[in-house]
């Protein structure tokens, strides 16, 4: 039990970065609602019941064009396909026995930034971690956008932008300390940032979506590393 | 504007289903070489393409993101956590866009 409680604090204390990063970019989400005439609680209403952020700009389009459903659930099922591998990933990390209903609920919290937490903890990765992470970014998230709807443009865009790369400088400290020991995962980086710019700047593939992009490198880059690098039998377990 | 509830629960549902679908049916420790390789590296890379080039257009110049993109990279290798970090790159943003603008 006790040791649950430690996991559950552990995930607030980590949390409280990604709450800050959330509360601001989640409020420019609210200043965007607002421009498509959404109240203040309508708006909070999506972001706590989908706490994933291009996903929300995206859908915001879909609803202000008035377009059809079907499109909505398209829509959203490529921006946020990342999430399927982010999931299969946090399936191998997670301790085995847990179950199903905690799984369930653990599910709802896979955000980019929880994930790259949780995904880089030490192994095995209890749902108590998430549960704490999950405690403070969805408040921070939700809130965020209830008073961009109501406060709008008062923040000073230096402010805005300061906190903005809070979740990138998370992200980055999530992923590269693994490089200290470990020259093949440098090397990943290095690639997948290369290819991701070239994805941006390429005719016809910089059309696409960055939903899109995300998962057609993921799949085709880690495939690829997966059979160069393949892991020891004894390195995992 | 009652259709504005069935937009947010298509989007909900579809987005949870996606999160969760992985994680609720694939109880067990999967042993195939390769996807077990593909979902060790599988993080490292679905992040790098998250953060970079985005990072670059996150801030309001260019310049700032540059700087404090080298600077979270050089931090996180000394192996700061995450908070430090975090707090560091804000206050450079603040600063060089203070100076700048």
């Amino acid at each position: 039990m006790s040791r649950n409680k430690t996991f559950f604090k552990m995930g607030m204390h980590n949390g409280i970065p990604i709450m800050l990063g959330y509360f601001t970019v989640s409020f420019t989400f609210g200043i965007q609602a607002s421009h498509i005439g959404l109240n203040a609680i309508d708006a909070a209403l999506i972001s706590l019941t989908n706490l994933t952020s291009a996903g929300q700009f995206a859908g915001l389009g879909i609803i202000a064009a008035n377009s059809p459903f079907f499109e909505m659930a398209i829509s959203q099922i490529i921006i946020n396909s990342r999430y399927l591998l982010m999931s299969s990933s946090l399936s191998q990390k997670i301790e085995h026995n847990t179950s199903f209903i905690k799984r369930a609920v653990m599910a709802f919290g896979t955000t980019d930034e929880i994930y790259s937490l949780a995904i880089t903890s030490k192994q095995p990765l209890s749902p108590y971690y998430v549960y704490g992470m999950m405690a403070v970014a969805i408040p921070g998230w939700t809130l965020g956008t209830f008073f961009g709807v109501i406060l709008g443009d008062i923040l000073p865009s230096t402010l805005v932008s300061a906190l903005n790369i809070a979740l990138y400088a998370m992200l980055i400290s999530a992923i590269i300390p693994a490089t200290k020991n470990n020259e093949k995962i440098a090397i990943i980086i290095t690639i997948s940032m290369f290819v991701s710019f070239l994805f941006t700047i390429i005719p016809y593939l910089k059309e696409l979506s960055s939903g899109i992009h995300i998962i057609i490198i993921s799949i085709v880059l880690t495939s690829i590393f997966a059979i160069i690098f393949p892991l020891k039998e004894e390195g995992h377990e | 504007m009652n259709n504005l509830y069935i937009y947010i629960l298509v989007m909900a549902i579809v987005t949870y289903l996606i999160r969760a679908i992985p994680l609720t049916l694939i109880r067990k420790e999967i042993n195939n070489k390769f996807i077990k390789s593909f979902l060790y590296y599988v993080p490292y890379v679905t992040l790098s393409v998250l953060i970079f080039p985005a990072i670059l257009y996150s801030t309001s110049s260019i310049i700032s993101a540059i700087i404090v993109f080298i600077i979270a990279i050089i931090l996180s290798y000394r192996k700061l956590n995450m908070m430090t970090v975090a707090i560091i790159s804000c206050l450079t943003v603040f600063i060089i866009e203070y100076l700048l603008l």
